[in-house]
């Protein structure tokens, strides 16, 4: 699927100039979100917009990825740029031999600290409060904006900065607090980046990853009066550090999410490539963290797998160039976590689907995803795109994301990226199965999940078709997978077409069930 | 209800089956290639950091700036007794101030061969703030202070005792434009690891 020598699936986007810094024996940098080949857009065109949103409404995912689409020059360094943090994802795992154990470790760790998350939980809290941080506990995203507030107008706050969050992006933080009179400023450039062109994240490691070099030429330009003709990244880099410092320097209050909280020492830490989650927390002296409750985790010992595993699984980087840990405030400030729920409480009671909350958000399933990688994140209108977001979205919202699930091809390699061994693929088949029943699928899919038959109606059966992740397509009917109404499945760079549909696979295996086989009943 | 209260019984409700045992973390064996120091400069290099030779016959900060090609620079801040800065820590209100810092100088607690990380908490940083408002950093580290992997650096007694411990691994970087690397996208625009022993007198925090 690549050119030779070089690897890019789109060789038109070589750059003929190297513009990353080089290292001391003169080789190309490629670590944080760096490609590991010089790319550049070469053509002038329009960004496309991500998917309506309209209340409850079912997004309309396939419309907006056609319009991504039809933005060649965004979808392929989507897609390259995408499949090149895949690749130096692959590079990394091979370099460890012990890859596979440290993902079973992780998977196992997290499935015991979620059986056992109330006792975490209080250990945790009670940890915290003895290290001298408030802990405070937010039923919902409204709860959580409310608390966040409330610490807020007690210090006479005017202005918070932040670290890149999607718990926050989830609670809605930056909508509620625009009604409040305090401004929030995003550190990260590519969530400044969202910021300022009013667009919510498209990926959970790389904010900015569906726009174009000349799209934020034009963002700065318009919002940080930078020159709009020129282009050059570190230009723009420079443009918003120049721009942000002030804003960090005379904040009243700094504020970051948490990647992992360790009950034992009612710790919690935070990984970023910008050191910008640092200085939220270290330059104004008072410090809230949003932490959802799925993210315990027992032991100081069990960072060692999880850190080993999430910047390379991420990135393709051994690690990330900050990994911050925090216990106490330091002397003289003040440091909160509110500890969230949002759904996850009840997610853990969902037999098919409670180990989602596994997910550490390394993004390594978004960036394999045929789907996601041609799609962009935004067309999911949802905070969570890409595989997770299919298992995740149906949660908060049954209808309004009753299509997602729908917007996969089932290929299972998600599930074989994924460092803490989440079966993503086969929880968005279950999803499909639970949104067929409950009827809250459209007609279009009803109907393709009716003519699909008793396959995609049979866990069970679907369970052992899908059992070697590979073969996941050959088992499954050719229009469940392609069809007109597919936009991502239209064209090039799908996997292998199914060696067999599906009526003579059904045959063939199931020859006395043959009969009735479309009403699913069995 | 108490949204505690409530949280928790939710929890307690919808706990999954089953036995779920909390696994043992083996201790996984690096793979080193060579002398421990060599391979976390190689490591440390791979994420944009720098990696300095003590000179004997020269002076430490001007080492550094001729080896990184830097300005002579107007502020130096210091938390080592090796390197007299011009601003001293202990004097500092807000963090804030210092914001014109061009080198801060610091020792790290211990060094990661496996990621060429640094190590560094309050005790090593004075101000945290320091370390990142600071145009570029330069860091001492001991090489008998260089553990082999992650997992060794997580039984270091500093996850346990200190405020604030961040593992450092090169500059502050960013990519997130059609991934062009940049370094110093918020914090520090290079960092140099310069391998030198503790004085006696400086003994580990
Ligand atoms: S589901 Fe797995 S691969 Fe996807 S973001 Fe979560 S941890 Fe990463």
């Amino acid at each position: 699927m690549t050119d030779e020598p070089g690897g890019l699936i789109h060789p038109e986007l070589r750059s003929e100039r190297n513009e990353s810094p080089v290292g001391p024996a003169g080789q190309r940098l490629q670590h944080a979100e760096g490609t590991s080949q010089p790319l550049r857009s070469k053509i002038r065109e329009r960004q496309p917009r991500g998917a309506e949103v309209n209340g409850r409404r079912p997004i309309d995912h396939e419309a907006a990825a056609a319009r991504f689409i039809a933005a060649p020059e965004h979808e392929k360094m989507h897609d390259e740029r995408l499949w090149d943090l895949r690749s130096k994802r692959d590079a990394q795992m091979h370099a460890i031999p012990e890859w596979e154990e440290l993902r079973e470790l992780a998977s196992q760790i997290k499935q015991h600290t979620l059986a056992h998350l109330d006792e975490y939980l209080e250990q945790f809290e009670a940890a915290a409060k003895a290290n001298g941080v408030h802990v405070h506990w937010a039923t919902d995203g409204a709860a959580h904006n409310r608390i966040v507030h409330g610490i807020l107008r007690d210090h006479g706050a005017k202005r918070l900065i932040k670290s890149k969050s999607m718990l926050t992006e989830e609670c809605g933080l930056r909508d509620y607090m625009a009604a409040t009179g305090i401004e929030v400023v995003e550190t990260d450039l590519g969530e400044r980046i969202q910021q300022l062109d009013d667009e919510p994240p498209s990926h959970v490691v790389v904010p900015a990853v569906h726009k174009l070099r000349r799209d934020v030429a034009e963002v700065f330009s318009r919002t940080l009066g930078s020159d709009p003709d020129t282009d050059e990244v570190p230009y723009l880099a420079e443009r918003q550090r120049e721009a942000t410092r002030p804003l960090i320097l005379s904040a009243d209050a700094g504020m970051t999410g948490g990647n992992f909280a360790v009950a034992e020492t009612g710790s919690f830490v935070v990984c970023t490539n910008e050191g910008n989650a640092d200085l939220s927390a270290n330059v104004p002296a008072l410090h809230i963290a949003s932490i959802g409750i799925e993210k315990l985790i027992p032991r100081v010992e069990h960072l060692g797998v999880f850190i080993r595993l999430l910047s390379r699984s991420a990135l393709g980087s051994p690690i990330t160039q900050y990994t911050s840990h925090f216990r106490r405030p330091r002397e003289g400030g003040e440091m909160h976590v509110v500890l969230v729920d949002n759904g996850r409480s009840a997610r853990l009671g969902m037999a098919e689907f409670w180990t989602s909350l596994k997910c550490i958000r390394c993004g390594a399933c978004m960036n394999t995803c045929p789907v996601f990688r041609r799609s962009g994140g935004l067309s999911y209108g949802a905070t969570y795109a890409g595989p997770i977001g299919l298992i995740l979205d149906p949660t908060f919202d049954k209808r309004k994301y009753s299509t997602l699930p729908f917007a996969s091809t089932l290929n299972g390699s998600c599930s074989n990226v994924c460092p803490v061994k989440i079966n993503i693929h086969e929880q968005i088949f279950a999803w499909r199965r639970v949104l067929a029943e409950e009827h809250e699928i459209p007609l279009v899919k009803r109907q393709m999940m009716q003519a699909a038959g008793a396959v995609l109606s049979r866990p069970a059966l679907y369970r052992a078709a899908i059992s070697t992740a590979d073969s996941a397509l050959r088992f499954l009917p050719r229009f469940a997978v392609y069809n007109r109404w597919n936009a991502w499945g239209a064209g090039r760079e799908m996997p292998p077409a199914p060696k067999e549909t599906f009526h003579t696979w059904y045959a063939r295996t199931h020859p006395a069930a043959d009969k009735g086989s479309g009403d699913g009943s069995a | 209800m108490d949204p505690r209260d409530a949280i928790l019984a939710a929890v307690r409700r919808n706990r999954p089956v089953g036995e779920h045992p909390l696994p043992p973390v083996p201790h996984f064996a690096v793979s080193e290639a060579g002398e421990r120091a060599a391979c976390f400069a190689r490591s440390l290099e791979l994420m944009g950091g720098k990696v300095l030779e003590p000179d004997p016959a020269a002076d430490l900060l001007t080492a550094y700036l001729r080896g990184s090609g830097l300005a002579p620079p107007e502020i130096v801040c210091s938390a080592v007794p090796e390197i007299a800065g011009n601003r001293d820590l202990a004097t500092v209100a807000h963090p804030r101030d210092l914001a014109d810092v061009d080198v801060a100088v610091v020792r790290a607690a211990c060094g990661v061969a496996e990621t060429g990380s640094v190590l560094l908490t309050e005790a090593q940083l004075q101000v945290n703030a320091v370390a990142y408002l600071a145009q570029h950093l330069l860091v001492l580290l001991d090489p008998a202070d260089i553990v082999a992997s992650i997992h060794d650096a997580y039984d270091r007694p500093e996850f346990h005792q200190a405020r604030y411990a961040v593992f450092h691994t090169g500059p502050s970087a960013t990519a997130d434009i059609e991934g062009v690397l940049v370094h110093g996208a918020q914090g520090v625009r290079s960092l140099t690891v310069v391998l030198l022993p503790r004085q006696p007198s400086s003994v580990p925090a």
